[in-house]
């Protein structure tokens, strides 16, 4: 009982994955201002907007439903804990002897996504359901190709549906990026984990500039903070998954720490990249993306990967 | 100086309030986050929500149609919360102070910590000026 504690909020969990969440954070804002030729924030930025969140008064609003408000982001932070403890125990090697793990992180990937859409529309604001409701259209849209890609890389790990099973099976035979079906598998899943992410070609759920921060509208001091915490965790267990999934997992021996941060660090600057450099789409343009051309990505990855490609 | 204050000095988030004025202001105020200013360096940036907000930019005269919207903004924002008065109108009404709808300076809605006077002012001066009022709280 007392070594599960202590995963969920010391070393894989909350504190670990919040620091590195928080320093990809700073990364990508770094990167989005070395992009436009600007300086950028200093390094301990995420720390001191999470600090002067908490800091700051809560203001629930007089209309919306008052627990279901505040109760939303905790449950959502406890998603993302719990997919950050699931992603990094088999990719730090340690053995936690239960299989089909991968179908229960599919639930726990999507319920900080759930809970936004639930705290928004217990806000009764007009902008915050407006956010809603195509925060909940983007889920409809990304979870097919994401579904599928998993179920291409769950084809290549011969039928195994445990991640220590697949790090275990590209250790042996070479990360599955370095196969065909793997290249467009990986394109597939960087674009449904910027949708996931809610970063700028499908943050149409958050637009700031027509339905100013859409979800996140009404939340203010602390239960912003544990929003900005959970956008931080999820930075951070997404591209882990990615790496888990298609690069080979990490490795903390030697010189492998070297390997695993640069891992990870590259599938941060490359969605990094990708915001910075599209503009944000419609909804129905989102919907059509992922529908028409990642579905069919996704399903010739599934079939390449049935072939052994 | 507590952990929590150093937090609030470095990490302002800006949200930009326009009680009627040329836009001209408005401009110069995107103009600091541009390349050659750029005010996230300091940790500011701009947010869309007010209750995101820890500094309230007013920027021109207070009109009668907009006095209601103001006191009701600043009464949604989260405390602490700083106000700054930009440009010539927002301090004293400048050259539209004896107009028929002026309804302000900002002072006389809703308390004002910091005055940045110029028709428009320069980044330069904004940003000094919220420099100066983070050294005084």
């Amino acid at each position: 009982m007392g070594k599960e504690i202590f995963y969920f909020l010391i070393f894989p969990g909350l504190l670990f994955s919040g620091v590195i969440g928080g320093f990809l954070s700073w990364f990508d804002r770094k990167i989005t201002a070395r992009v436009q030729f600007r300086q950028g924030p200093p390094i301990l930025q995420p720390f001191y907007d999470f600090v002067k969140l908490l800091a700051k008064e809560t203001i629930v609003p007089l209309k919306g439903s008052r627990l279901t408000f505040l109760f939303a982001p905790v449950f959502a932070l406890f998603g993302a804990t719990m997919s950050s403890v699931f992603i990094l125990l088999p990719a730090l090697g340690i053995e936690t002897g239960f299989s089909g793990d991968i179908i229960v992180l599919i639930y726990l990937l999507n319920i900080p996504s759930v809970c936004y859409i639930i705290g928004a529309l217990a806000s009764a604001n007009p902008m915050a359901s407006v956010g809603a409701s195509r925060e909940m259209k983007l889920i409809l849209s990304y979870e097919v190709p994401f579904l599928l890609v998993l179920l291409s890389i769950v084809i290549k790990a011969d039928m195994s549906i445990k991640l220590s099973e697949i790090i275990a099976v590209q250790s042996a035979n070479g990360a599955f990026i370095g196969s065909i079906s793997g290249i467009i598998g990986f394109i597939t899943i960087l674009m449904c984990i910027q949708a996931k992410l809610g970063l700028v070609p499908f943050d149409i759920a958050e637009a700031e500039g027509e339905i100013c921060d859409g979800v996140a509208i009404e939340y203010s001091g602390s239960a912003l903070a544990l929003i900005k915490l959970t956008k931080y965790i999820m930075l951070f267990a997404i591209p882990a998954l990615v790496v888990l999934l298609f690069m080979g997992g990490m490795n903390f021996v030697g010189i492998n720490i070297l390997w695993s941060i640069l891992k990870v660090l590259l599938v941060v600057l490359l969605i990094t990249l990708i915001r910075n450099t599209n503009p944000r789409v419609k909804i129905k343009q989102a919907m059509k993306f992922f529908w028409v051309w990642m579905n069919l990505f996704a399903i010739v990855a599934v079939i390449l990967a049935i072939f052994g490609l | 100086m507590g952990l929590k204050e150093k937090c609030f000095k470095k990490s302002l988030w800006l949200f930009h309030f326009s009680a009627g004025s040329c836009n001209n202001c408005d401009i110069e105020i995107l103009d600091c986050l541009t390349p050659k200013f750029d005010v996230e360096r300091f940790g500011m940036k701009l947010v869309g929500s007010v209750r995101h907000a820890d500094v309230i930019l007013v920027t021109g005269i207070v009109t009668r149609k907009t006095r209601e919207r103001l006191k009701e903004i600043y009464k949604q924002a989260p405390k602490p919360v700083v106000i700054v008065a930009i440009g010539a109108c927002a301090c004293t009404g400048g050259i539209f102070a004896s107009g028929y709808n002026f309804d302000g300076p900002v002072d006389k809605v809703v308390p004002v910590n910091a005055y940045i006077p110029g028709c428009p002012p320069k980044p330069e001066a904004m940003l000094a000026g919220i420099m100066k009022l983070l050294n005084k709280i």
